[in-house]
């Protein structure tokens, strides 16, 4: 099963090695993986997205854990949570196809972010699911370039009622 | 006042209790080297390869339990540590590895001797440094000094570019406060409570003491657990000595080369109490076929150890000689249970297990056994004495027929594995124990791999004792070439290479004895034992001789091979021919 795990880390250098070591020395799979500082510069937040049974994330948490510079490790799966990520893609479309470019963007609340005579690149955030809609729809209209930053994720608070 | 860092790092070793750090010079540490030249408390023991200086201090860390420290030079001096760390790291031992570094400019410029030791001890470390400042070089130490010997100890490996050394600072000694490093010492107590009424169920428990009993010092804590509870204990290789191994309730080791009741007893046992041990495979043989009625109660610091291998009932996560003391107070206070009688049917059967095929080999009048070499030892020395083993054979043999009756006084590289380890680690066992007799029983193969270290022996005048099993080959690997590979010797015979070791010995300063017949192991070894110096033996032993029982890799460890059935084999053999 697929678990989107964040890991609170001390913003040295050398802890990414030393988290994508842990995960190519122990044969654990990186879907994505993203990095960034946190509001305190001196802790960065990792959310790798994995794949493995139970006993798999069990040992990958726990050896995460184990880390010297990890500070604390949360499977968002476990948990109510969002997930987001972010894509840029270049679509070249033939002139008949241009319109529906637009259109589905706009249906997509993404944003054209450049354009040239050719191209559009729109940047698209969005779940996973979101994402791959999109990604699907805008295939036949020619997808020349396309990146994507790997989820980040962040716990749902609860709501009063 | 302002202090050069190499004086700055004298004087953290000097706060941490260092006394001896084994190390080899080089370029860019040559002004640490200039630092303690004249420094009066902390002494640098030369080797002669930086791996020896590795193994020397891990064997001092695990003759003695203090931290071990060695200090190499950047690039080559590096690389070779990294065995010694390995051997370090796969057996949860203590060590602080200065390694010189090219000056923080000229990294990454494939400077001379630049090697990227921070990223190759990566893995293999507990942790590493790269100093880039040496205002952090004080701060640095005493973390590493910290998170080696806390938690679940190991190696950390700190990198310092030459111009850190050479740059001043004030001598701060500071707080330590690593807040992403917190280990669990306690365990839980309904965790553990759960675990001895199992325990007070149980008809047919068995406990396996492993590393961790030795390193957290739960000795005591596990002979009042099992003698309470009357429950035989079996042991890992890296837990031998962590309970008495001539006590009636010890099975000896267990798993591949393990007695034959220590794995019958697990294989029918309805609960395992694992205590500071990780179910390698060695001991486990096929995982799916290991203890398949036992319940599981798992002991251990570290948590990615639970779960790991093999399912768990009970994990306690904390330190084995807080866990066992609790355990102990539990059982005793609160569980009450009267099992002497349920106990006695499993003692009973375990006794004719025992009878049934003890753990024995054949005499010869003839040829020296190498197990008869082993017996010896332990009779002559009654087990007081350090043992180190190199890997092999000899490494299987000193645990079957030496019965380690205190913990750290078997020090054997169990995980990784490192021919070369026993002879540097005796070394370094004798710094920390002038008085004791230390023995390496080592092999004609391993002892080549470091041998080089008869001039630290010699130099330091230590009275260190090598016994060599000598076979003239790699007889571990020619004995899985003889079972399983069809007797084809690929490589593994060294016969007319192997040196005349009385001569090596000689050259180096040392005493070298030679024993061809069983009639003269006894005469050499008390020759050897009487003079003070660095002392070969080099016992020529029958080379046909393997360590069994044996379960072949990947077998459940019930399925034992025998050497009565192999005999039994090869004379139905004869008679057909």
């Amino acid at each position: 099963m697929r678990h989107t795990i964040s890991v609170l880390v001390e913003n040295k250098f050398g802890v990414l090695s030393r988290v994508s070591g842990l995960f190519s020395g122990r044969g654990y799979n990186i879907e994505s993986l993203s990095v960034g500082e946190t509001i305190d510069p001196q802790i960065s937040v990792m959310t790798i997205v994995t794949t493995g049974d139970d006993s798999v994330i069990e040992q990958i948490t726990k050896q995460l854990n184990k880390l010297i510079d990890v500070i604390k490790v949360t499977d968002m799966t476990e948990l109510d949570h969002v997930e987001r990520e972010m894509v840029l893609i270049k679509v070249s479309p033939r002139q008949q196809d241009k319109a529906e470019v637009l259109n589905l963007t706009e249906i997509f609340r993404g944003r054209i972010v450049d354009s040239s005579q050719k191209t559009y690149t729109i940047e698209i955030t969005g779940d996973e699911k979101k994402i791959e809609a999109f990604v699907e729809l805008m295939r036949p209209m020619g997808i020349k370039e396309f990146v994507r930053t790997g989820k980040v994720a962040i716990t749902r608070e609860g709501v009063k009622k | 006042m302002k202090i050069s860092g190499s004086e700055i790092l004298i004087e953290c070793l000097k706060k941490e209790g260092v006394k001896y750090i084994f190390g080899y010079p080089g370029g860019v540490v040559l002004n640490i080297f200039d630092s303690l030249y004249d420094n009066k408390d902390v002494r640098l023991i030369l080797t002669r390869h930086e791996q020896g200086a590795v193994h020397a201090a891990d064997g001092y860390a695990r003759s003695s339990g203090k931290v071990g420290v060695a200090l190499v030079t950047s690039g080559p001096g590096a690389t070779n540590t990294v065995t010694g760390i390995a051997t370090a790291s796969m057996d949860s031992i203590p060590l602080v590895v200065f390694s010189g570094q090219v000056p923080t400019m000229l990294i990454g410029n494939d400077a001379f001797q630049e090697a990227d030791i921070v990223g190759i001890t990566r893995p293999c470390t507990k942790y590493n440094y790269l100093v880039k400042d040496v205002n952090d070089l004080a701060r640095i130490v005493k973390e590493a000094f910290y998170i080696a010997s806390s938690g679940r100890p190991g190696p950390v490996l700190i990198d310092l570019p030459k111009d850190v050394t050479v740059g001043k600072a004030d001598f701060v000694w500071p707080e330590l406060d690593i807040r992403s490093y917190k280990p669990t010492y306690e365990g839980n107590k309904w965790m553990i409570t759960q675990g001895a009424h199992l325990i007070a169920k149980s008809k047919k428990p068995v406990i396996i003491a492993g590393g961790g009993v030795i390193l957290s010092g739960a000795a005591k804590e596990l002979k009042e657990f099992a003698e309470h509870t009357d429950i035989p204990v079996t042991m890992t290789l890296m837990g031998l000595g962590g309970f008495p191994g001539s006590h009636k309730l010890s099975l000896g080791m267990l798993g591949m080369h393990g007695t034959y009741y220590a794995n019958k007893a697990v294989q029918d046992a309805d609960l395992l109490i694992a205590v500071g041990m990780r179910f390698d495979d060695r001991v486990t043989g096929k995982v799916d076929a290991f203890a398949p009625n036992a319940k599981i109660i798992h002991i251990d610091i570290d948590p990615t150890s639970i779960k790991k291998n093999v399912r768990v009932d009970v994990p306690v996560v904390g330190d084995v000689k807080k866990v066992l003391a609790v355990m102990n107070k539990v059982l005793k206070e609160e569980v009450k249970e009267q099992w002497g009688e349920v106990r006695k049917a499993w003692l009973k059967q375990i006794d004719a297990w025992r009878a049934e095929r003890p753990q024995t080999y054949t005499h010869s009048n003839e040829v020296i056994k190498p197990q008869f070499v082993v017996e010896k030892i332990y009779e002559l020395t009654k087990g007081d004495a350090i043992i180190t083993t190199e890997v092999g054979q000899n490494q299987m043999w000193t645990a079957q027929f030496y019965k380690f009756d205190k913990p750290r006084t078997l020090l054997t590289s169990g995980g990784l594995g490192t021919m070369g380890y026993g002879f540097p680690a005796a070394i370094g066992a004798q710094f920390a124990h002038p008085e004791k007799l230390v023995i390496d029983i080592a092999g004609d193969g391993s002892i080549q791999m470091n041998i080089q270290e008869l001039a630290t022996a010699v130099i330091n005048k230590l009275p260190v004792k090598v016994a060599i099993l000598n076979n003239g080959y790699l007889g571990m690997v020619r004995q899985w070439q003889e079972l399983f590979f069809d007797e084809r010797y690929s490589h593994t015979k060294l016969d007319e290479s192997v040196p005349d070791f009385v001569k090596i010995a000689e050259a180096y300063g040392a005493v070298g004895l030679r024993a061809t017949k069983p009639s003269e192991v006894e005469p050499v070894l008390k020759e050897a034992f009487r003079i003070k110096k660095t002392v070969f033996m080099d016992f020529v032993v029958d080379w046909k001789e393997k360590v069994y029982p044996m379960v072949p890799a990947g077998a459940a460890i019930d399925h034992m091979l025998f050497e009565q059935a192999e005999k039994k084999a090869e004379k139905k053999l004869k008679a057909v021919k």
